[in-house]
């Protein structure tokens, strides 16, 4: 329904869309660079984003949203400038170099820039057919109504659903003063599935589901790839309205496999990003070589998984993904990082350049950060607690990179009595130190899995899409805030 | 040049209702930002941006009610904002007719009093001038102590925006406003441990923010004070929550008061109007239009005008916080709270939130604690909205017999907020502005610790 949306190729779209070329990228760049710069870099973007929302039964709004917009940056030792306007011309192109350059002073060291290539990305990890946001909103409604049906029909307690098809169709064109000229298409899909419970004596609890990643939107839309989900949040709901209060203490604990990977994200993740470990303000700050995990551990950050909600073909400074081993059996390997923090510490980017939009600066961010398959049974990880937690399921997680201290939420929970999984609890917050915890994984399960394709991380204001995935792992005595002294 | 900002969402509505809209409104907001950070002697960023946004939302005419789309873009060249009006009532035609939906009944806002939301003189302050107040703060957070080892850095911030609202009923406004603010965030450390805190000033003119070198020192306070923290054993007992903490509390609470949460009975606050849910000492206002407050507004999202309001009255809950649709769900008029920027639906939305000031200060509230847990800083997002359960994690400080004992990392606090409400104690008597959400500090006579 939206001519805007066609996409063109990234090329094109900077010709056709913005009425520039070549030459006045390179112009662009030589403005930023007429002072004394190390490096600059334009990032064009056009993006197209729509939802559609379920409630009460009908859907009742459509969303559509494009945002376009160029943002331009001048580094100088630490210091960047960064000047961005969603009026993409010449003008406004100069306007923002010439912001940009601001952080600088002294001539210009730099001769004439010239962009090269075909702009095409190294890899192609998600190719799609059709863009989401093509795909006809008749068809995602007709899946939200099917999916009332099948959850509203398939236990008399759900009282309320809420589920939305939300897709984004991001095309990107970034240029620098190295030559550097590289564009990517980046589809990204998300279906979500809330509903609330309420037993006969009126206690109401809630349960959420949701998938998704840079794939075809059809493969959601399709009943094989939708009822798992639906299926999942009646399931989590009605475990709920069972679970008792949580207690509250030390314990051991034992996380299911997926998405309870958010514990490495918030534990350990962000104190490796390279920002932070240039400032010295991690706790992991100068520690690589140490050991800061059990042996056995090992961790990975991957922008390269066809298909991931954290991958990408190259990061948002041009520089292609990669594996990058952060935790090698218990040793700390490596950081994670963008171009500024790589050049300042005197290493390479490791394809961690992230942003927002357009209308932010780039900092070094995880992609899909897991954790290895160990040897251990799962079935034989819970036998093997005698008193203790088991959580398979997590809202948000927040850390203070500063102290390591980080803490997160449990949406789906069980004690564990005896070696056996016994009776839901709610309200499990899990609280600890990320330089110690990995210390205390004591089992590794054969069982790893990623996430279903719905985290998002923020960071500096700023949220990006990442994956995240765990084995069944035990770790023993972890804080657990609950109600129950 | 950029058409004039009334001008263009005056021509998105005449589209919308020629390609067949039965009602329209839409949004457009200008801004210009400008943000600086210093770290250590060295400028961290520069960053300077113009932004603008037009939003639309278009109703189409249904047999039982209305069927409605929201689309948004930031280009404004003419045959965008065409294109984007006619994909607007196309998308509308796909969505299911819905008898509540709407454009307000009427009652636009008509007066537009002047909120002092902006300082003129404010637009002429040079980047020079930024950099320096950024500079001011990071160097007496860095000089307060030798225990301040490091930074995260100090910023310097300033947006001027211009927000414009019209619909097909005949509203058409427009208002500016500002924000400015100073923050810093510095490290402390001893015995090889780092502890980091950051305070910060934010307001309508520059002229009411704290100096620089108040904010760098009250910072570098913050993170001295978390030096030396640990564990303390699992218990129950009664919690102070600082001014800074009871601030957050009263965001999970807002979340709660909000009409969609109600009519969706997602809220454990669902068919509890002019129940007694509180402490009788706690009273919470609600006031779109205060001088100069960071929340005010002269109309909401939808043009309805902003007022003040109090939502809950000596522990009874008055008013949920309401916009014009989940008004008409729960049959009751819209309460001036739609917020709506380009890009999002009108939801509901705070204006300027406060819990009242009461008889304590904070001191005598810890000297009147035999045992309990002062909590300085909330993290984490475990809050049930559907049920009141709360339970996230704090940094603070440990009290023994009315005195401080030692700073407290690595716990969390649970309670049910329902529950919680009504433990409340004491009130503090001192009201800090850090936002549009502003408490004092709150007692609450008993929550579980969890701990060692």
């Amino acid at each position: 329904m939206s001519h805007a949306a066609r996409s063109a190729t990234p090329l094109t779209l900077l010709r056709d869309r913005f009425g520039m070329d070549f030459h006045s990228l390179e112009a662009v760049i030589e403005t930023a660079l007429s002072r004394r710069v190390d490096h600059a870099d334009l990032f064009f973007e056009y993006t197209t984003r729509d939802a559609v929302v379920l409630e009460e039964g009908i859907v009742k709004s459509g969303d559509r949203h494009l945002e376009q917009g160029v943002g331009v940056r001048a580094q100088a030792g630490e210091r960047q400038g960064y000047a961005h306007s969603d009026e993409v011309s010449d003008q406004s192109a100069m306007l923002a170099a010439a912001t940009a350059r601001a952080i600088s002073e002294g001539p210009s060291s730099a001769g004439a820039v010239a962009v090269r290539g075909s702009g095409a990305p190294p890899s192609d990890l998600y190719p799609v057919r059709t863009a989401p946001t093509e795909v006809p909103v008749g068809a995602k409604i007709a899946v939200l109504n099917a999916i009332d049906s099948h959850v509203r029909r398939s236990d008399p307690r759900i009282k309320q659903v809420m589920a939305s098809v939300v897709a984004e169709h991001r095309n990107i064109l970034i240029a620098a003063s190295d030559g550097t000229l590289v564009a990517d298409v980046r589809p990204l899909v998300r279906l979500n599935v809330q509903v609330i419970a309420e037993n006969q004596e009126g206690r109401r609890e809630t349960g959420y589901q949701g998938a998704g990643g840079r794939f075809e939107l059809a493969r959601l839309l399709d009943e094989e790839g939708w009822k798992p989900i639906a299926d999942e949040a009646v399931r989590s709901a009605l475990v709920n309205l069972e679970a008792k209060p949580c207690p509250a203490g030390t314990m051991d604990v034992v996380l299911g496999p997926g998405w309870p990977g958010i514990l490495l994200h918030e534990a350990i993740g962000h104190g490796l990003e390279g920002d932070f470990n240039r400032k010295k303000t991690s706790a992991f700050s100068d520690r690589i070589g140490e050991r800061v995990a059990a042996e056995g551990v090992t961790v990975i950050d991957d922008g390269t998984i066809a298909e991931r909600r954290g991958s990408l073909n190259v990061d948002d400074e041009g520089t292609p993904t990669q594996r990058t081993v952060l935790i090698e059996n218990g040793i700390l390997r490596g950081y994670m990082h963008d171009r500024l923090n790589a050049r300042l510490m005197g290493v390479s980017s490791t394809g961690n350049g992230r942003r927002e939009s357009y209308a932010h600066l780039p900092m070094p961010r995880m992609t899909n950060t897991f954790m290895l398959a160990g040897q251990d049974d799962p079935e034989e990880i819970i036998r093997s607690v005698e008193n203790g937690l088991y959580a398979v399921t997590f809202g948000g997680g927040q850390v203070d990179i500063t102290s390591g201290k980080f803490v997160f939420s449990a949406s789906e929970a069980y004690r564990i009595e005896g070696g056996m999984v016994t009776t839901p609890v709610k309200g499990a917050t899990l609280i600890g130190n990320g330089p110690e915890v990995l210390h205390r994984v004591s089992r590794i399960g054969h069982d790893l899995a990623l996430d279903r394709g719905v985290g998002s991380c923020g960071k500096d204001g700023q949220s990006v899409p990442v994956g995240v995935g765990l084995p069944t792992i035990r770790v023993d005595e972890m804080t657990v805030g609950g109600t129950e002294g | 040049m950029t058409p004039d900002l009334l001008e263009t969402i005056r021509r998105a509505l005449g589209r919308a209702q020629r390609a067949g809209a039965y009602a329209a409104d839409a949004v457009l907001v200008e801004s210009d930002s400008v943000e600086v950070r210093v770290r250590g002697e060295e400028i961290d960023f520069v960053k300077q941006a113009r932004e603008r946004a037009l939003g639309i939302r278009a109703f189409v005419k249904g047999a039982d009610g209305l069927r409605s789309a929201i689309t948004s873009t930031s280009d404004l060249a003419w045959d965008a904002v065409d294109r984007l009006a006619d994909d607007t009532v196309a998308l509308a035609k796909a969505t299911a007719e819905d008898p509540h939906a709407g454009l307000p009944d009427g009652s636009f806002a008509a007066d537009l009093p002047d909120l002092e939301l902006l300082d003129p003189s404010d637009r002429d302050v040079s980047l020079e001038e930024r950099i320096d107040e950024a500079r001011r703060a990071e160097r007496t957070a860095r000089g307060f102590d030798p225990r301040i080892t490091n930074s995260e850095g100090s910023e310097a911030t300033s947006s001027f925006s211009r927000i414009g609202c019209g619909n097909t009923s005949g509203f058409l406004a427009e208002y500016e406003s500002a924000a400015h603010s100073l923050s810093s965030m510095p490290i402390a450390s001893q015995d090889g441990a780092m502890q980091t805190d950051h305070w910060f000033s934010v307001a309508r003119h520059r002229s009411a923010l704290e100096e620089p070198e108040a904010v760098g020192c009250r910072a570098a306070e913050r993170a001295l004070a978390r030096l030396g923290a640990r564990r303390v054993p699992t218990c129950k007992v009664p919690v102070i929550f600082d001014g800074v903490s009871a601030r957050s509390l009263l965001g999970n609470l807002a979340s709660c008061l909000s009409g969609y949460a109600i009519y969706r009975r997602s809220s454990f606050l669902a068919d509890r109007l002019e129940e007694t849910i509180a402490s009788e000492l706690l009273s919470v206002v609600d006031d779109g239009r205060l001088p100069a407050g960071l929340g005010s507004r002269p109309f909401d999202g939808e043009g309805l005008p902003t007022r003040r309001k109090v939502v809950i009255e000596r522990g009874k809950l008055e008013t949920y916080l309401l916009d014009s649709y989940s008004g008409r769900k729960l049959e009751m008029a819209s309460t001036g709270n739609a917020a709506r920027s380009a890009g999002s639906s009108p939801r509901v939305s705070p204006t300027n939130l406060w819990i009242e000031p009461g008889a304590s200060s904070l001191e005598e509230m810890i000297a009147g604690t035999e045992r309990g847990l002062l909590v300085t800083g909330l993290f984490g997002f475990g809050f049930n909205a559907v049920t009141g359960d709360f339970s996230r994690g704090a940094t603070g400080v440990w009290i023994e017999r009315g005195e401080r004992i030692h700073p407290v990392e690595e716990i969390t606090i649970a309670g049910n907020l329902g529950e919680m409400l009504t433990k409340i104690d004491a009130v503090g008597s001192e009201l800090i502005w850090l936002g549009s959400v502003a408490a004092p500090a709150l007692r609450i006579s008993r929550m579980t610790v969890a701990g060692e």
